[in-house]
């Protein structure tokens, strides 16, 4: 009987812990199906950040290491400089990436550090329960903005593919899409060429992925990628931002 | 012994490391130890090593701890208010047991303070200035020879225990030239880092995995009892400590760092007077040598802790001595040194 569908290898055999309808496991498998693909599991070693996505150094095959909130680029910055012919992915969500580790993203793609970045951009803080994140959308409900993100008091939504691709050392930057089949085979791509763009030690690669929260969205599944769609492509909207001609 | 030079403080501690075969150092400039980060910036491109000035020293102490995992051995320095930013590093890489160096070149406090010698983080550095229950190893030198010899040091011992090591100085230390006689070759411990560091897997073994997070309570308390173990086999084994004079001391006195180099004069000027001063200098900070303070508790009428701070290792001290004799305090803070007549004065107040 033919294999048709496996785990990717770089992918543990252990079951996840996100909620239903939550995207985070088809990015993580996306990530595996690139380290196989590329053949660099035995060199790769991933960086996980402080969120929902704490412990997915369980869900990884090649070597972890565990970051302080926000500090995942720092720390891969650390694997780098020591490891250089290594593969080293950070994994953050909006909160880790976008609040708190603003300096380190920013100042690791200033440095051009070979490094690669999977941003998953949900417009909310999931572990921690609904609270607003940096990418919260202008009047979207939370549990920090209970009348909404209103402008005048929250600010505005920070766009991050926008904000890194004027800097000089950040060499590849796309946003995706987990909504529908066809961007999520659109966000496989992007996620190999970011890989790519650093073993060919072109400097700072990033993917931001627009990923749903059913949970604290209040949403269900099918609706919360309605939701992706709708609401945060016209705010955030996808697409390469910068390297998508950069040979590798 | 080989090569003797006259360099500065803060060079040395530089130079001790790359000695030490530190290849990766992250740091953000501050005053008074600035020098450290400027001999990196020269010497590591020469070495084959790293230097990077990270954009902050949360980012410098997270980078370190990335080197750490990654198997290297790295340092990071900074002063006061810059190790206050690390805190949050240094209790996960404690957390993680990620071997490396931190220097703090302390200078006088709270807040922005002044850029003047102190001793005021003592507590810091000792009684954990991070979250959770872990220990440093802390390293108080008090010559530039010492600095020297304790920064190999700290690498070792860091190596050795899967542990931070911090060497603590203050800015007379890291600005002052002394002559330094560096040896031909330095004793390494070699540390078998394969089972834990992060190097890729080759595809030869299962993944390896550097944190400092375990969710189930059951199994925190275990890492947390693994970690106490350790701490109190460091305490058994990593005391050092300078007994000066004290077999029939009338005061003994305790200071660590420059300090004790004050009060190595006092002693003189007392036996000048006919009065016998004893000296007690941890070098380890943490493990704190308390058996050498057992052990002459019932010695001098009573004991004197000296240092640039309001009185922090003198609780160590009373812990130590344990109520078999008075325990005093003389000390000055904000940046001011205590002149020898002055703690002579003290010790005759004691004594009167």
């Amino acid at each position: 009987m033919a294999v048709v569908f496996k785990r990717p290898h770089a992918l543990r055999d252990v079951p996840m812990h996100y909620c239903p309808g939550c995207t985070h496991g088809i990015v993580h498998r996306l990530i595996a199906e690139v380290i196989d693909e590329l053949g660099i599991e035995g060199k790769t070693i991933g960086v996980s950040p402080v969120g929902c996505t704490y412990n997915n150094y369980e869900y990884f095959n090649c070597d972890m290491q565990q970051a302080a909130h926000g500090r995942a680029p720092a720390v891969s910055t650390g694997i780098k400089r020591v490891h250089p012919d290594n593969v080293v992915f950070t994994y953050q969500g909006d909160g880790d990436l976008a609040a708190i580790g603003t300096a380190e993203i920013v100042h690791a793609a200033a440095r051009g550090e070979k490094i690669t970045t999977i941003f998953i951009n949900n417009a909310i803080y999931g572990m921690t329960s609904g609270q607003m994140a940096p990418t919260t959308l202008l009047n979207q409900v939370t549990t920090t903005t209970p009348y909404g993100r209103k402008p005048e008091l929250h600010g505005f939504p920070i766009k991050v593919c926008e904000l890194l691709s004027t800097l000089d050392g950040a060499a590849f930057i796309e946003r995706v899409s987990m909504h529908n089949i066809k961007n999520i085979l659109n966000a496989k791509k992007a996620i190999k060429k970011a890989f790519q763009v650093q073993m060919a030690n072109k400097g700072f690669s990033l993917v931001e992925v627009l990923s749903s929260c059913p949970t604290n969205w209040g949403l269900s599944p099918e609706k919360a990628l309605k939701w992706i769609e709708e609401k945060m492509i016209p705010v955030y909207p996808l697409g390469n931002f910068k390297g998508k001609d950069l040979e590798v | 012994m080989g090569e003797k030079l006259l360099m500065k403080g803060n060079e040395v501690i530089a130079e001790a490391a790359i000695r030490a075969g530190c290849r990766h150092y992250f740091g953000y400039p501050i005053t008074p130890q600035t020098e450290i980060a400027h001999y990196f910036a020269k010497k590591m491109p020469e070495v084959g090593g790293t230097f990077i000035q990270a954009e902050s020293e949360i980012a410098a102490i997270n980078m370190v701890y990335g080197a750490a995992g990654a198997g290297a051995r790295v340092m990071t320095s900074s002063s006061s208010p810059g190790i206050s930013l690390k805190q949050e590093g240094i209790s996960y890489a404690s957390g993680a047991e990620l071997p490396a160096v931190i220097v703090n070149i302390v200078r006088c406090g709270p807040g922005l303070g002044g850029i003047l010698p102190a001793q005021c983080d003592y507590f810091q550095a000792v009684k954990g200035g991070g979250h959770g229950d872990y220990k440093m190893v802390v390293l108080a030198p008090c010559s530039v020879q010492e600095l020297y010899e304790l920064t190999v040091e700290a690498f070792n011992i860091a190596d050795k225990y899967r542990i931070l090591a911090m060497i603590m100085g203050d800015g007379i230390l890291g600005q002052m030239m002394e002559t330094v006689e560096f040896r031909d070759k330095e004793e390494i411990y070699e540390a078998d880092k394969s089972s834990w560091a992060t190097v890729g897997t080759r595809m030869e073994r299962d993944h390896n995995v550097i944190t400092s997070i375990y969710i189930d309570p059951e199994v925190l308390e275990r890492h947390n009892q693994k970690l106490q173990a350790k701490y109190r086999l460091i305490e058994e084994n990593e005391v050092r400590c300078e007994v000066y004079n004290c077999e029939d001391a009338d005061v003994i006195v305790a200071a660590f760092g420059t300090v004790a180099r004050i009060v190595k004069n006092v002693i003189k000027m007392a036996a000048k007077e006919g009065i016998k001063v004893g000296l007690i200098r941890p070098i380890t900070l943490w493990p704190f040598p308390v058996k050498v303070f057992e052990k002459y508790a019932e010695v001098p009428k009573a004991f004197l802790s000296v240092e640039l701070n309001a009185g922090q290792m003198v609780e160590d001290v009373r812990l130590s001595v344990n109520g078999k004799r008075p325990v005093y305090f003389h000390g000055r803070m904000g940046g001011m040194i205590p002149t020898q007549q002055e703690i002579l004065d003290k010790i005759k107040e004691i004594l009167k």
